[in-house]
Formats: C-alpha cells, structure tokens, sequence
C-alpha cells in the first residue's frame, strides 16, 4: 500500500482569524457580542465577589457574617444537618460507610479501563443497597435502631432518588412487556395502571401514600411513612419508565423477534438477551431523563413532613439565629443536585459511547 | 480447528438413516383476516432432500415457509416436522424450531452481539452446550463459510455477503436437521450473490434437508431434488428440476418461466 502524500487543506485557526470568523463576521454579529461581552464584564466579576471573593467560610457563628459576600459560613455550621438530618451523631459512620461505598461503586465508572468496575457496578446495584438496608435503619446484628423520621438531609435524597431508580427501571421494563403482550389481561392490567399512575401529579401521589395508603391497609399491618413514599414514587416513576421503554421496544424491527424465536429462544431469552438489550440502549437519553427528574422530584417529600435536602436547609433558614441566608441555602442545595444529576448525564453518555456497536458512518 | 471440507457430522447420520417424511404438510390452509393467503397445501419432503420453492411475488412462499418453524400461524390442515406436530402447544413450538434453522432475507443477525456471539447464543442458552465447547463449533461453522477471520466484529462491519454467511454459520450453530432459506441472496448486490450461493451448494452437499425460497434458477438446477411453483397460495406444479425448466406442464408455470429466464 502506498501512503498518500496529500493532505488534507489546513483550516487557519489562529485567535485573531477565529475571533473575526466567528465573533465579528457581520455588524450585528459585532453588536451581539458586545452587549453580550458588556453583561459578563458587568456581572461575572461582581457574582465571583459575591461567591468567593467576599464570601465569609470561618467564624464561629452569625455574628460574624458581617461582610457584602456570600455566608458560606451558614452552610459550613450547618453541613452536618444538611447531610444526615437529625441522625445521631454517634450513629453517622453508618451513613458515611454507605456514602463511601456508592463512591467506590459508582466512580470507577468514569475512569475507562479501571480493573473491575463492572463488577463494582453491579455491586452498587445489589450489594450496596442490602448493605444500606441492614447498616441505615439498624435494629439487628447489635446495630443500634435508628428511626426513619430521624433520616434526612442529602442522605434521605440519595435513599430516595436510589431505590426509587433501582425499583422503577425493572418494574417499567415489565410493565412494557406487559403492555406488548399477546395476553389480554395481563396487557390490560399494565395499560390501566400506566395510565393511571402516569396521570396523577406526584404530590398527589405523596398525599395519599401518607394520608389513604393506611386507610386502605389491613388493620395491623402499617409501613413508616417513607418507604409509603418510596412506595409512591417508585410506582408513579415505574409508569413513566416503562412508556420510555415502550418506545424502545417499538424501534426493533420485527426481524430481530423472528431471527430469535426461530434459533428457539423462548420469550424470556428472547426479550432478555435480544429485545431488551437493544431496546434498552436505543432509549438511554429517555431512560436518564427520567432518573434525573426522578432525582429532582425526590424534593416533594417536603410536603408530607420528610426533610430532605432541601427540607433540611429550607428549616434552618427560618431560624431566627440567622438571618438573610436563604441565598446561599438555596444556592448550596441547587448545587448539591446540579453535581449529581450532571453525574448521571456525563454516565449516561459513556454508557451510550461504550455500547454504540451500529458503527454508522 | 480446521475441518476440511468434505466431513460434516450431519453427513454422516444422514446417509445413514434418511427419514422419509421428516416435514409433513397435510391440507394446510392459513387466512390473514378473511384474505386466503395458503391454499390446501400439501407437501412431504425426505431427509436430506432439497426443495426450491419459487413463485410470482405475495403467492405465498414467504408466509409457507414461516408456518414450518410456526413463525405464522396455520389455521387448518397439518404440519408434522420431525414427528412433532405444531399446534398451539409452546412445547412443541420451541422443540420443532430447535431442530430447524432459518435464514431471512435481511439476515436479521443480532446488531449489539459479535458475530461470534451472534452464533454462539441460541446453542449456549437453548442447548446448554457450555461456551467454550459453543465457540468452538461456531469457528467451525464461521470456518465453513469462510469467514472466521471476522469472529470478533460486530454485524455492522459486515458486507451484506459477509452478514448473510454468518446468517447461515448462526443457523447452523444449532444443528440443525432442516434448513429452511426465505429468499437468501435477493437483498444482495451480485457480486455477492455468489459466494453465499456457494456455501448454500456446500451445504446442500453435506445431506441437509432444505426448503429454499429463490429466484436464483441456476441455483434451482443445480441442486434442488424438486421444484415447486406457487401461485395465489397454491401449490401449482411440483416436478424435478430438469423436468421443470425443460417442460413445465401447466401454463402459469410456462408464464412465470418465460418472464424470469
Ligand atoms: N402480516 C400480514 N398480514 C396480512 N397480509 C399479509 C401479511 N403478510 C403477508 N401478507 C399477504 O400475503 C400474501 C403472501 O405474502 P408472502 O410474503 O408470503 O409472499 P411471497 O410469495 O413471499 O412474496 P415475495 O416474493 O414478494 O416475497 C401477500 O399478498 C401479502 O400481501
Ligand atoms: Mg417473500
């Protein structure tokens, strides 16, 4: 084989040609970008003051919040609140040991080519979670018990933005195998409760897990108040998931169904080793959406008394002790759920680069 | 490992034992809605025999062929494959299609599994064959139709020619006693008809039992035992293929020839 010596044209990239070529082509190219260059010059610098510059992070309490910046103070005092609600102090290695391990499981996944992270992946969706169960509540194997209404914080967020993930995503997939199947009743039944869950807002949802749910249960049997929460949200999520992944189901052409039935694969092994895993990757964007509404909607909880995040720091802005911090509340807990659903984002789209085998070109 | 290419298992036990009958089609009728698509079919074929069905477009083939391993439904009549009859019955479904192989048109491979895998999948999960000893026989089969060099792509990367042989490695992987083709190489450019007819006229030379729907007349008469003709989902004439070509008897049989050759 012969190498070409041809190569491609060379595009001139140097800042002085990029700037003409791309910021002030055309007069009212020019103009945009100077109004525009004029509202971040104005703004960027005061915003930086704001957060950093002359922001106060030490002191020892609100007396000394005294300067034009933010009170990074506030959040700093108050972390350990924000972080495990009103969960013994004594008791909080408990959370910081499941908090450790979602690390170790889950970012490895960023880092291409770290040994076993697949494995560390798996884990975090099956291990973790048993360990969660036995280590956060406790009440056995000598753990002390610590009450669910003592939960809250970005712990009590995580709880639930977790398991209502981990739940909805296999409970939607069978919905919609349900919903395409040949069976009548079972198609019925998953299209009436899709459609039922799918059209009641989420409060709503939340009311009656805390309000109806006991009325409807037999006497005797009661759930604490957050897992008629979980409950509610995985189910409402479920409905949702599960129409995402309909549309997956829907893109693989009939082919694929008949090439696996006919090398005699049965329905389970058809779906699970052919459908499934091409449906599942053609819907990713829609699926991680839905986790990261999920995520954000964990917050209504608010309103049936469970502090989480921003339950947490909504209650210690009211407090009389501080005054005129609701900012930086309500600016630390955006950022809390900024970091982790970009978390999710970014994931999602190594999982999509990494599972791509169309090779289109 | 290499197998050379004159010794197959499947040579062997069927010049041993060639069943008469191994699929019976009695009276079969089938209707999409109210529209008759398959006429009162009735066809007996032998082990190791191999039929070319052709046909004028919507006559049928595609849907007859289908009702074999119960991909369509039939709605009267009787299908009997290997002593095994397809009724509503699952069991018997999943028995009849473990034993007969099917190769699409568009080939249908699984685009998310390597060409290995591909081929591999259906004999681990269906026949319990353990992976290694699965991927062994797939290399051999890849071997067969002369692409193990491409074991670890995925179908993407293929040529349509290249996908469709694995097609075939991916049928054979299942060992099958039958082997039924819905017009293989019709979604083929011409240069590449060629060498998945090759490997189909191999495999005929092996003692396979197949049913091929094509248009690929050479292919007809060099290999087929018989010849059918289907039209408006009858079986309209049924003869050996030098009889068929040189003096077809009915006259939509002589239409149809006329137009094709
Ligand atoms: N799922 C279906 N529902 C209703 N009618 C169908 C369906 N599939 C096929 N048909 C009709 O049945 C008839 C036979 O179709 P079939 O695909 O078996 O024809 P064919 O002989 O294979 O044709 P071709 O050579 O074009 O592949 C056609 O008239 C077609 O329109
Ligand atoms: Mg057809």
């Amino acid at each position: 084989m012969s190498e070409s010596t041809i190569k491609p044209p060379k595009k001139y990239t140097g800042p002085v040609k990029w700037m003409r070529t791309h910021l002030f082509s055309t007069w009212y190219n020019t103009l945009l970008t100077l109004v525009v260059g004029y509202v971040l010059i104005t703004n960027v610098g005061p915003l930086l003051n704001w957060l950093l510059f002359d922001a106060t992070f030490q002191g020892a309490g609100p007396e000394d919040c005294v300067g034009e910046g933010a009170c990074w103070l506030f959040i700093n005092q108050r972390l350990n609140f924000f972080i495990y609600g009103f969960y013994p102090d004594e008791l909080q290695w408990r959370v910081d040991v499941m908090f450790a391990l979602l690390a170790v499981a889950f970012v490895p996944q960023f880092i291409e080519r770290f040994p076993g992270r697949k494995w560390l992946g798996i884990f975090g969706m099956t291990g973790l979670p048993l360990i969660g169960y036995i280590l956060i509540p406790g009440g056995i194997l000598g753990l002390e018990a610590v009450e669910s209404s003592k939960w809250g914080g970005l712990m009590l967020t995580l709880i639930l933005a977790y398991i209502g993930i981990l739940a909805s995503l296999p409970i939607g997939v069978l919905l919609a195998l349900g919903r395409r199947s040949d069976m009548p009743i079972i198609q019925g039944l998953c299209v009436v409760f899709i459609e039922v869950w799918r059209a009641v807002p989420l409060i709503t949802v939340l009311f009656m897990a805390s309000v109806m749910l006991p009325l409807f249960l037999p006497e005797g049997m009661s759930f604490e108040k957050l897992v008629r929460a979980l409950i509610g949200i995985t189910l409402w999520q479920s409905a949702y998931m599960a129409e995402v992944i309909r549309g997956g189901l829907q893109a693989i052409p009939r082919g694929q169904y008949e090439a696996a039935g006919a090398l005699g694969l049965g329905y389970w092994r058809k779906m699970g080793l052919v459908i499934l895993p091409q449906a599942l990757k053609l819907v990713i964007p829609g699926i991680v959406n839905t986790f990261i509404a999920l995520f954000k909607d964990t917050t209504l909880v608010l309103i049936i008394g469970l502090f989480d995040i921003l339950g947490t720091v909504q209650s210690t802005i009211a407090d009389p002790a501080w005054q005129n911090v609701a900012i930086e509340g309500y600016v630390f807990v955006a950022f809390c759920f900024w970091v982790f659903c970009f978390g999710i984002s970014r994931y999602s789209q190594n999982l999509e680069r990494k599972l791509d085998t169309s090779h289109k070109t | 490992m290499g197998t050379t290419m004159t010794q197959h298992p499947e040579s062997k036990d069927s010049q041993a034992e060639k069943k008469p009958g191994i699929i019976r089609v009695e009276g079969m009728h089938k209707w999409y809605g109210d529209f008759h698509v398959l006429k009162d079919l009735n066809l007996a074929v032998d082990q190791g025999e191999r039929i070319v069905i052709c046909g004028p477009s919507g006559s049928g083939k595609s849907t007859f062929i289908r009702c074999i391993n119960r991909l369509e439904e039939h709605q009267q009549g009787r299908i009997i494959v290997d002593d095994v009859e397809l009724t509503d019955d699952v069991r018997h479904i999943d028995s009849v299609r473990r034993e007969v192989g099917m190769v699409f048109q568009h080939f249908n491979l699984f685009p998310h599994l390597t060409v290995l895998e591909n081929c591999c999948l259906s004999p681990i999960w269906v026949r319990k064959v353990p992976r290694r000893e699965a991927e062994a026989a797939a290399m051999e089969y890849l071997e067969r139709v002369k692409i193990p060099d491409q074991a670890t792509k995925y179908p993407g990367q293929l040529s349509g020619g290249q996908q469709q042989r694995v097609a075939i490695a991916r049928a054979l992987c299942m060992k099958p006693k039958i082997m039924l083709f819905d017009e293989p190489t019709s979604a083929l450019d011409p240069e590449m008809i060629k060498e998945v007819l090759d490997v189909m006229v191999e495999l005929a030379g092996s003692g396979m039992t197949m049913i091929c729907v094509t248009h690929e007349m050479g292919f007809a008469k060099t290999v087929a035992d018989r010849v059918i003709f289907m039209d408006g989902g009858e079986i309209v004439e049924e003869a050996p293929p030098s009889e068929f070509f040189s003096n077809p008897r009915e006259a939509r049989t002589q239409k149809f020839l006329q137009q094709i050759l």
